[in-house]
Parts: C-alpha cells; sequence; structure tokens
C-alpha cells in the first residue's frame, strides 16, 4: 500500500501557492490587533480628521470657495475632505503593509511559520493585504461619516465612496507589501516615508493640479494618490466623469502588480 | 513492509558556490524515529527544510509521502507537524491561540482546534499558561509549546530540529518523555541533535552527518559500538590568557573530526593553566546514561587562533 494514497495528489500546480485560506491571516491579524496595538488603530483614524478641522475650518475660512472643471463652487473644506478621505486610506493601508510587514517578516518569523503549514506564500499576501485592508476600510467609513455630520457630502453618489476608497486601500497595501518584501534593513524602510509624505501633500489633496506647469502636472498623474483623490472626490462632489473608470482601473493593476510581486517574493523568500 | 515516508536519493543542495547538503540517501519508514547527527553547519537544518517542503533541492529525488515536495508542497506540509530550529511562535498572540490560530492555517475548523488545542496544553503541561504572552514562557516553556504546535494538524511525521538544544538537563528529560509517547502512539519522528545521548534516548537509527554528506548509518548502540572507545579524552593547551575561550570553536571543529560518530556525550577537559607545565589527562565520570563515551582528542595549537 503506498504511503501516498490518502494525501490529496491533486494538490500541485495553482495550490502550491495557494490554499484559499487567507481569511485565516485576516482574523490572526485582528486577533493579534486586539491583544497589543489597538491604540496605534484608533490614533490613525484621528489623524485626517485633525487636518480637515485644521485646513477645512481654519484655513478654509481665509480660502473661501474652490471652482470645479465643471464650474461648480464648493467650501475648501468639501474640496480637501474627499482627498483626506483619501490619503486616511492609504495611511492605514500602508502602515499595516509596510511597517507591520517588515517586523514580522524579519524578527517576528510569522511567515517561516504560516508557510511550513498547507498555506501557500499567496494566501499570507492576500490574507495580510485584506486586513490592511480592512483597517483602511475602517478610517475610510468614519471618516465619512465625520463628512456627512459636517455636510461634505455633496452628491448621493458619496456612498461609492466606501468602496472606491477600500479599491485605493487595496492597491496601496499591495504594493505596500511588495516593497517591503525586498527591504532589508530599517533604512530602507524610511524611503517610503520620503515617497509619501509629498504625495500627501502635492497629489491635488489641498489644490487643483491646475497650479502646476504641465510636465509637473504629468508626474503627479502618474503618482497613485493623485488617482485615489480624484476618484473620491469625484464621488463626494457627484462630478463624475470618463476619467473615474481610468481611476478604478488604475488601482485595479496596482493589485495586480502588487500581489504578483507579493507572491514571488515570499515564495523566494521563504520556500527557496 | 510498508513504503518509506521519507525517500531521499542524491539529496543536494547548494547556496551559490556553497554546497550545503552533498548528496545524501536515506529512507525513513512509518513509525519509525529517525535522527541526523552532527556538528554545526553539517547540513541538518537544511536538509530538514528540504523535507519539510520549505526549501527546493539543487539536485537529486525527494519523496515526501510518496510527493515530490517540489510540486506537492501544500499537501505534505498538512502531513507534518515542525519544530524549527528556533522558536517561530506567534509572540502577538497569547499561548492557547497560537495552537488555534496554527491549526486554523491548515484549514482545520475552528471547533476541531480548540478542543485539540486543551488536549495539547495537557500534553505540554503548559495547562495553567493558556492566557499567558509567549513572551512570558521560559525557554523550555517555549520549546513545549512549539512541539505542541506541531501535532495541532495530527501530523503523520514529526520533524524536530534540535529539540532540546538550551534547555536543562530536567527540561530536556520533560521533553524526552513527551516524544517518547509520540514515538509510542506510532508517529513517525525525524530529529537533528548534537548529542548522542538524545540520540540513543529517541532514535531506532541515524545517520551522521559533517560536511553535507553521510559519514555513518546504524542504530544509535551499533554506532557507539563501532566508533567509539569507551572514554573521551579532550585536551587543550592553554595560553596564559584564557586561550580555552578563545579556541573554542576551533577545538569543537577538531573534535568531531576526530570522533566519526560526533557523539561526544561527555567530554572532561585537562587544561595547561600556563604553557610550559605538562597536560594532565582526566578520566569522566560514569555517564549517566550509561552508554560507552567516545575518544576524542583535540590539540590546539600555542597561541594560535
Ligand atoms: N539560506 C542560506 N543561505 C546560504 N547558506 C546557507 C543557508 N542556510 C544554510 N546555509 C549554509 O549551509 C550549511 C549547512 O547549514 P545548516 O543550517 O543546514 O547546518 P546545521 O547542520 O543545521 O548546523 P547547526 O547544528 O549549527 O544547526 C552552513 O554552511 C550554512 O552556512
Ligand atoms: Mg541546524
Amino acid at each position: 500500500m503506498s504511503a501516498s494514497t490518502d494525501v490529496d495528489a491533486r494538490s500541485g500546480g495553482a495550490r502550491a501557492l495557494y490554499s484559499g485560506n487567507a481569511r485565516v491571516v485576516v482574523a490572526r491579524g485582528l486577533l493579534a490587533t486586539k491583544s497589543t496595538n489597538w491604540v496605534v488603530v484608533v490614533s490613525g483614524f484621528f489623524e485626517p480628521v485633525f487636518y480637515l478641522l485644521a485646513m477645512g475650518w481654519g484655513l478654509g475660512s481665509f480660502i473661501g470657495d474652490v471652482t470645479l472643471p465643471s464650474g461648480t463652487e464648493i467650501s475648501y473644506a468639501a474640496y480637501i475632505a474627499p482627498g483626506l478621505l483619501a490619503v486616511s486610506a492609504m495611511n492605514g493601508a500602508v502602515y499595516d503593509s509596510t511597517w507591520n510587514v517588515f517586523f514580522k517578516m524579519h524578527f517576528g518569523k510569522l511567515y517561516d511559520a504560516m508557510l511550513s503549514t498547507s498555506m501557500g506564500p499567496l494566501d499570507v499576501a492576500l490574507g495580510e493585504i485584506l486586513y490592511a485592508l480592512l483597517r483602511g476600510g475602517v478610517y475610510a467609513f468614519g471618516f465619512l461619516t465625520v463628512m456627512q455630520v459636517l455636510g461634505l457630502n455633496l452628491a448621493w453618489t458619496a456612498f461609492l465612496a466606501v468602496p472606491a476608497v477600500l479599491l485605493v486601500a487595496f492597491g496601496f497595501a499591495s504594493i505596500g507589501m511588495a516593497i517591503t518584501s525586498y527591504m532589508k534593513t530599517f533604512q530602507h524602510m524610511d524611503w517610503i516615508n520620503i515617497v509619501l509624505l509629498p504625495m500627501f501633500l502635492f497629489s491635488a489633496t489641498f489644490y487643483p493640479l491646475t497650479v502646476y506647469p504641465t510636465p509637473i502636472q504629468w508626474l503627479i498623474q502618474a503618482l497613485p494618490l493623485w488617482h485615489g483623490t480624484e476618484l473620491v472626490r469625484g464621488l463626494t462632489t457627484g462630478e463624475l466623469s470618463s476619467a473615474s473608470g481610468l481611476h478604478v482601473a488604475y488601482f485595479v493593476a496596482m493589485i495586480a502588480i502588487g500581489l504578483t510581486f507579493t507572491t514571488k517574493r515570499l515564495r523566494a523568500l521563504f520556500l527557496d | 513492509m510498508s513504503a518509506p515516508v521519507i525517500a531521499a536519493e542524491g539529496l543536494t543542495k547548494t547556496y551559490g558556490s556553497l554546497t550545503a547538503v552533498a548528496g545524501i540517501d536515506f529512507e525513513v519508514p512509518p513509525g519509525e524515529s529517525f535522527g541526523l547527527l552532527g556538528p554545526n553547519g553539517a547540513g541538518k537544518s537544511t536538509t530538514m527544510r528540504m523535507v519539510g517542503a520549505v526549501s527546493s533541492r539543487s539536485a537529486g529525488t525527494l519523496r515526501v509521502l510518496g510527493l515530490d515536495p517540489d510540486t506537492h508542497g501544500p499537501a505534505i506540509r498538512s502531513q507534518l507537524g515542525v519544530v524549527p530550529q528556533e522558536d517561530n511562535l506567534d509572540t502577538e498572540l497569547r499561548v492557547r491561540d497560537n495552537l488555534i490560530v496554527y491549526g486554523r492555517y491548515f484549514g482545520i475548523p475552528r471547533r476541531t482546534c480548540a478542543t485539540r488545542a486543551d488536549e495539547l496544553l495537557e500534553f505540554a503541561q503548559l495547562a495553567d499558561k493558556a492566557r499567558s504572552k509567549v513572551d512570558d514562557l521560559s525557554g523550555g516553556m517555549k520549546r513545549r509549546l512549539t512541539i505542541a504546535r506541531a501535532l495541532i494538524n495530527e501530523p503523520r511525521i514529526l520533524m524536530l530540529d534540535e529539540p532540546t538544544t538550551g534547555l536543562d538537563p530536567q527540561a530536556r528529560h520533560v521533553l524526552w518523555d513527551r516524544l517518547f509517547r509520540l514515538k509510542e502512539r506510532g508517529t513517525t519522528l525525524v530529529l537533528t541533535t548534537h548529542y548522542m545521548d538524545e540520540a540513543e534516548q529517541l532514535c531506532d537509527r541515524l545517520v551522521v552527518v559533517d560536511h553535507g554528506k553521510i559519514m555513518a548509518e546504524g542504530s544509535p548502540s551499533a554506532l557507539i559500538r563501532q566508533y567509539s572507545s569507551r572514554e573521551v579524552v579532550e585536551l587543550r593547551f592553554g595560553s596564559e590568557r584564557n586561550a580555552p575561550r578563545r579556541r573554542g570553536s576551533r577545538e569543537r571543529r577538531s573534535a568531531s573530526r576526530c570522533c566519526p560518530t560526533g557523539c561526544c556525550s561527555t567530554r572532561t577537559t585537562a587544561r595547561r593553566s600556563s604553557s610550559t607545565s605538562p597536560p594532565r589527562v582526566c578520566t569522566p565520570p560514569r555517564a549517566w546514561c550509561g552508554a560507552p563515551r567516545s575518544r576524542t582528542c583535540s590539540f590546539g595549537s600555542r597561541g594560535g587562533a
């Protein structure tokens, strides 16, 4: 009697990468957050709210209204709120998929343990990214509620900002984890901040892109946060255009690329 | 005679120009307790990782439970329990959750995991630590928890990489006792160790590896009979400034080379306090396990490092 008969022999190919168990990785993340670092999670919610109050109300009272491309005038707070919403999704997703993942990868040995079970690298990658996404989603929902209370949601399409923000967070988490999997030291990790901060400030978050000369506009338009900001702003102000589809496509591509590289890299690192 | 659960032929692993495992052959029948004995860097962990389907081989053939780890990694891993050389417990989760969540990684239903976790905590004598943080456990407790975790999927093969390194004698005995019970229940054990006494306690059969090659193979008692004399004598030629410590690693290395089994369970060290007086030779006391002891001769050169 062969020893192999009661082992699932159909398990080659794609099953070496994915066992359909990503949700357990998400559940593990929630359990770990509950018992250790929930304070960090809560503080992440308030950051964009403080920005909205300081810039939207404080600075906004000097600036007055902003004219959208369609000619509609909206308050400065209503202009920057969707940008901050996209930023909060980005921050939540990036924090989890970079610093947390880096730590687990190099010090916690968590992925070593996970990949010595029947899980594949795609389970781990997808699970960690979905967990990051969940957090981004909670922030987004909270912030959108604040916007509603302050009367900054100008159209019924605003509720679609929740799935849109999840898409944005998914894109950032995928790319964030892919990049992190190539990082070797904490110094490398600092580069992430060097990229994030200017992107936050310059991606048409606080003023329209038209203030820049054309080449700079192109540069900004190549970066993901601009697509996120524009997508969400279109939904909360009701100014949708054909470009919205393009923004969605940008994030879908970002997710595909991020997942591919993360899976590859986890395989190389832990199943070489 | 049933088919072997592990069969390796010409198994090789290279890292760049370094050959960590240089073509080894072995078979493990079901229910056997099989050991890999050898010094640091011999290639034990690398072999374990290839068998555990977390490292791909560079050459040779390997079948675990009849499957090729290259193409059936997850299916093989679902039938293995793995205790790595360094504990990789989830420090963000509590003791009991470590077991449950690990079981969930295998896709085992939550309820089953919870029942098994409670049984395994009893088995590992950690029931009173169920709600503790992992970081608050002692080294021996962590090791027992890692072994308990490896059993959550009721594996057919339990792979233990140096299960008792770093534990005090008492903790080692507790662990041996637990492993012996598993063996009695029919679990196939594959373990690595630096210690002949451990191999003697736990292994039916073992191979001695060094430099990625198998140097000897047989039952522990046969190997001891074949390769060792009754005593270990280790000589050190120290200089005034505490030379044994400085040359420690080098002497260990030469020790393992003159004893082909590497089975140096007890060492007695005769030291010269200055480079002019002659070395003294001490006969070691009887080993507690009653095994004959090997003779090891290691001579460090004067003042060299
Ligand atoms: N990931 C790796 N990259 C490069 N070299 C490696 C890697 N893993 C192991 N090696 C090398 O392979 C050789 C065998 O290492 P291995 O860990 O298998 O030894 P070991 O017998 O387990 O030793 P120890 O008793 O110290 O645990 C060593 O020379 C080691 O440096
Ligand atoms: Mg080792």
